[in-house]
């Protein structure tokens, strides 16, 4: 027994150093961990008071290590609620909503501050928010207009890149409609209730959801963040340049930004809308109910028939991209390498799209020399399908003449063969 | 005297020509109502002809390399005089050469040629057909298009599940941890040095054997003609046989031109390694009955990775078909009846699970 004793003893040594290890390694790492007990209430509390444990670490601020101190104040060490949440350790309780910019400006306007958890974050947020409808309306006496917490969350809060944050590209249109399309709570502002679901219908939302294009406009795009306003009638179009540059040229140079000038019409907009607009057609050209031409024209005017041409000039060549794509179709059908045409096809398309983009100079020399352009490689890519097609007509007929040839060579062999065993 | 007679008496003189073509015209093929199944090795030889003459065609335009080979073909295809009926020729040939190859397999061993003494033509047979499916796998890659770069990938990811030898043989297969430009090179080699190299010999040993130990006849007629001499029926195998040979040919010839000018072999689109997998892809059809069950076979069966396990069993499978002739009686009158039912088994399956491999999505 004594002698098992000896030879258990360095083990016992072992695990008493390694007893000894652990423990000292978990003071050492529990050193300088600030005790935080708001949680240890709170997150037995029902809502408004209540907020989990589980939901505060999402909280980029508390993965930041900041607290609930850090806002509300208090001492959070304390277990006495009545210590940690007394006005002499700093307690500011619920925080007014009036003073929720200001809160949060007061580290998010702090480039110094700031720069310690991520260099590149704006801090421009609060001047912004003051020049906003929202932020002047807030200082009014407004406190229905939204604050910081109203788009970006609270005690949950996500950076905006995480595809679950509420300012996510994705999730923006969403955040603003929970007040923008609610008639009730918006009653008293007499502004309409209608834009999320136009956008709903737009080709920027379907883009922007559907696609996944995460570039697509959504709310802030046009109308700012932090600085949420309307464009402005004159402006329209700087906001839609952003993206559309080659259209805001053209219209730069055309005769209608003086006349929607002069008129106070919201340029882009008068044509394609705003909020529902959606993938344009050539019938936007049209006298039809698609057609836009013809609200401000007059049937049988110079522009009318301007408008006429262009229409002819797209449709021509839409039309010769389309019978270049049918006889390469039949073609590849047919087992015809027909890839550098069908490749060339894409080209001809880009003319088309370049094209479109020119009506908005209203020129029609500017649009003929894409539409010429596109028609020229239209027509080499159907020279192309067609030559394909007279080729799969040479080789079937080669292999007309084959089959005959090893018929006639098959019967020879077989009357051969019969007369060598008769 | 004729020219050509000329021609036969020179070469006799020199090589003894006559003494080389003797057992050639005394070799006979036996005549029964199922001899018409002995051409299919004549044809499926005759396609192999045709891979050589239409693989060396098309080595004259083909350029391996990642960046070269997709345009080289598609070169061959647009602008060389008959380049797309080559390459169609080619492809369909191959296509077709891999399906005589296999209808022969199973014609001898329907036909229990596989008996004693032709245990080793068997077995250089079967080495034939799995080099053919090499030669199928190596030169599926060399236009280097989509499909052929992922069927590839999935391929040698296969070979790769093999335990212990795996992981080395795919990288052997691949040149690297990936499919890349490494791969197609090395694919081209096996493709046109490597396999004709070693499929040359085993067809001359084939023929060889094929040669010296004659034709065989189905066991059952083979105990009617011992019992009953005067009611054995042969052809002379020259010029009679190979005359009816050449019809074949002819035949098979006609069907591939056919097929390569109402349907040329298409040529895709070029191989990029950086854009996601097409939507199921699929191996070509003489490899989708394993692709099939692996498909199948669950991740894990009791604590083997499913993968492996079929991969194993297929190599398990592919050694015992080898080995076939040597679980037979050499009796005549003994032969296994489970064998042919086993072989009836495997078509079936093999067949069904192409089909369901092609209609499953």
């Amino acid at each position: 027994m004594a002698i098992l004793r000896n030879k258990l003893r360095p083990f016992s040594i072992a695990c008493f150093v390694g007893l000894a290890g652990f423990v000292a390694l978990a003071a050492c790492l529990g050193y300088g961990q600030t005790k935080d007990t708001c949680l240890d209430c709170h997150s037995a509390l029902p809502d408004p008071l209540g907020v989990s444990q589980e939901k505060f670490s999402q909280d980029i601020h508390a993965q930041m290590g900041l607290t609930c101190a850090s806002c509300h104040g208090g001492d959070p060490t304390s277990d006495d609620p009545d210590k940690a949440m007394s006005r002499k350790a700093g307690w500011k309780g619920k925080i007014d909503r009036k003073r929720i910019p200001e809160l949060c400006g007061s580290c998010h306007s702090d480039p110094a501050y700031i720069r310690r958890f991520n260099p590149s974050l704006r801090t421009d947020q609060l001047g912004q928010y003051h020049t906003s409808v929202h932020g002047k309306r807030l200082v009014a006496g407004d406190t229905k207009v939204a604050v910081c917490t109203d788009c970006h969350s609270v005690h949950d809060l996500r950076a905006p890149s995480d595809p679950r944050s509420t300012v996510n590209p994705v999730n923006v249109a969403n955040t603003c409609a929970r007040c923008h399309a609610d008639a009730s709570y918006m009653k008293e502002y007499s502004i309409p209730t209608d834009q999320f679901a136009k956008y709903s219908t737009s080709v920027h939302h379907q883009a922007l959801t559907v696609r996944g294009d995460l570039s697509a406009p959504t709310c802030t795009t046009c109308h700012g963040n932090h600085g949420a306003a309307p464009p402005g009638v004159d402006r329209v179009e700087n906001v839609c340049s952003n993206c559309h540059t080659f259209q805001a040229q053209m219209y730069e140079k055309s005769s209608h930004k003086e006349a929607f000038q002069s008129a106070s019409l919201p340029g882009c907009v008068v044509c394609h809308s705003n909020h529902a607009i959606v993938h344009p057609t050539d019938a936007k050209l049209g006298a039809g109910p698609e057609g836009v031409c013809m609200r401000c024209h007059t049937p049988g005017d110079s522009c009318d028939q301007a408008r006429v041409a262009l229409l002819i000039s797209l449709g021509r060549l839409d039309e010769a991209i389309k019978s270049a794509d049918q006889v390469l179709h039949v073609a590849e059908s047919s087992g015809m390498e027909v890839s550098e045409a069908r490749l060339g096809q894409d080209q001809a398309r880009d003319s088309l799209t370049k094209a479109r983009v020119t009506i908005h100079s209203f020129r029609q020399d500017l649009v003929d020399q894409d539409i010429q352009a596109g028609l020229k490689i239209a027509a080499q890519n159907l020279r192309a399908g067609k030559a394909a097609m007279v080729e799969r007509n040479h080789r079937r007929l080669g292999l007309g003449i084959s089959l005959i040839a090893v018929g006639i060579v098959l019967a020879g062999l077989w009357l051969y063969i019969k007369k060598i065993e008769s | 005297m004729s020219p050509l007679r000329d021609v036969r008496n020179w070469l006799d003189q020199r090589l003894g020509w006559q003494d080389l073509i003797a057992p050639l015209r005394k070799k006979t093929v036996p005549l029964h109502r199922l001899s018409y199944w002995y051409f299919l090795g004549g044809i499926t030889l005759f396609l192999f002809g045709i891979q050589v003459v239409t693989g060396i065609l098309l080595l004259l335009y083909y350029r391996p390399g990642a960046s070269e080979a997709f345009e080289s073909v598609q070169y061959i295809m647009t602008q060389v005089q008959f380049g797309w009926l080559i390459r169609s020729i080619h492809s369909w040939s191959a296509n077709l050469m891999i399906f005589t190859a296999f209808a022969h397999m199973f014609s001898v061993l329907f036909l229990k040629a596989y008996r004693k003494p032709r245990e080793l033509t068997w077995v250089s047979g079967v080495i034939l057909l799995f080099l053919v499916m090499g030669f199928g796998f190596s030169g599926y890659l060399l236009p280097w298009n989509t499909l052929a770069f992922f069927a590839t990938k999935v391929g040698t990811e296969i070979t790769g599940q093999v335990p212990i030898v795996g992981k080395p043989m795919m990288i052997f297969l691949r040149g690297g941890e990936e499919v890349t430009g490494a791969t197609l090179s090395r694919f081209f080699g096996f493709h046109v040095a490597v396999l004709p190299g070693v499929a040359t010999l085993l067809i001359l040993l084939h023929l060889l054997l094929v040669q010296r130990l004659g034709i065989s006849v189905p066991p059952k007629l083979e105990r009617q003609w011992t019992a009953n001499p005067s009611a054995k029926r042969e052809m002379k195998f020259f010029p009679n046989f190979m005359l009816r040979e050449m019809m074949a040919w002819y035949v098979a010839l006609g069907v591939l031109g056919a097929l390569a000018a109402v349907f040329p072999w298409n040529l895709g689109v070029k191989a990029d390694p950086f854009v996601p997998a097409p939507a199921g892809i699929k191996p070509e059809w003489y490899f989708l009955f394993m692709f099939q069950t692996l498909k199948l076979i669950p991740s894990k069966v009791w604590f083997i990775d499913g993968d492996v396990l079929g991969v194993l069993a297929f190599g398990l499978l592919g050694l015992l078909w080898l080995l076939l002739p040597f679980f037979e009686s050499d009796q005549p009158s003994r032969t296994k009846g489970w064998i042919t039912r086993l072989g009836v088994f495997a078509l079936a399956y093999m067949a069904g699970m192409s089909v369901y491999g092609y209609l499953a999505k």
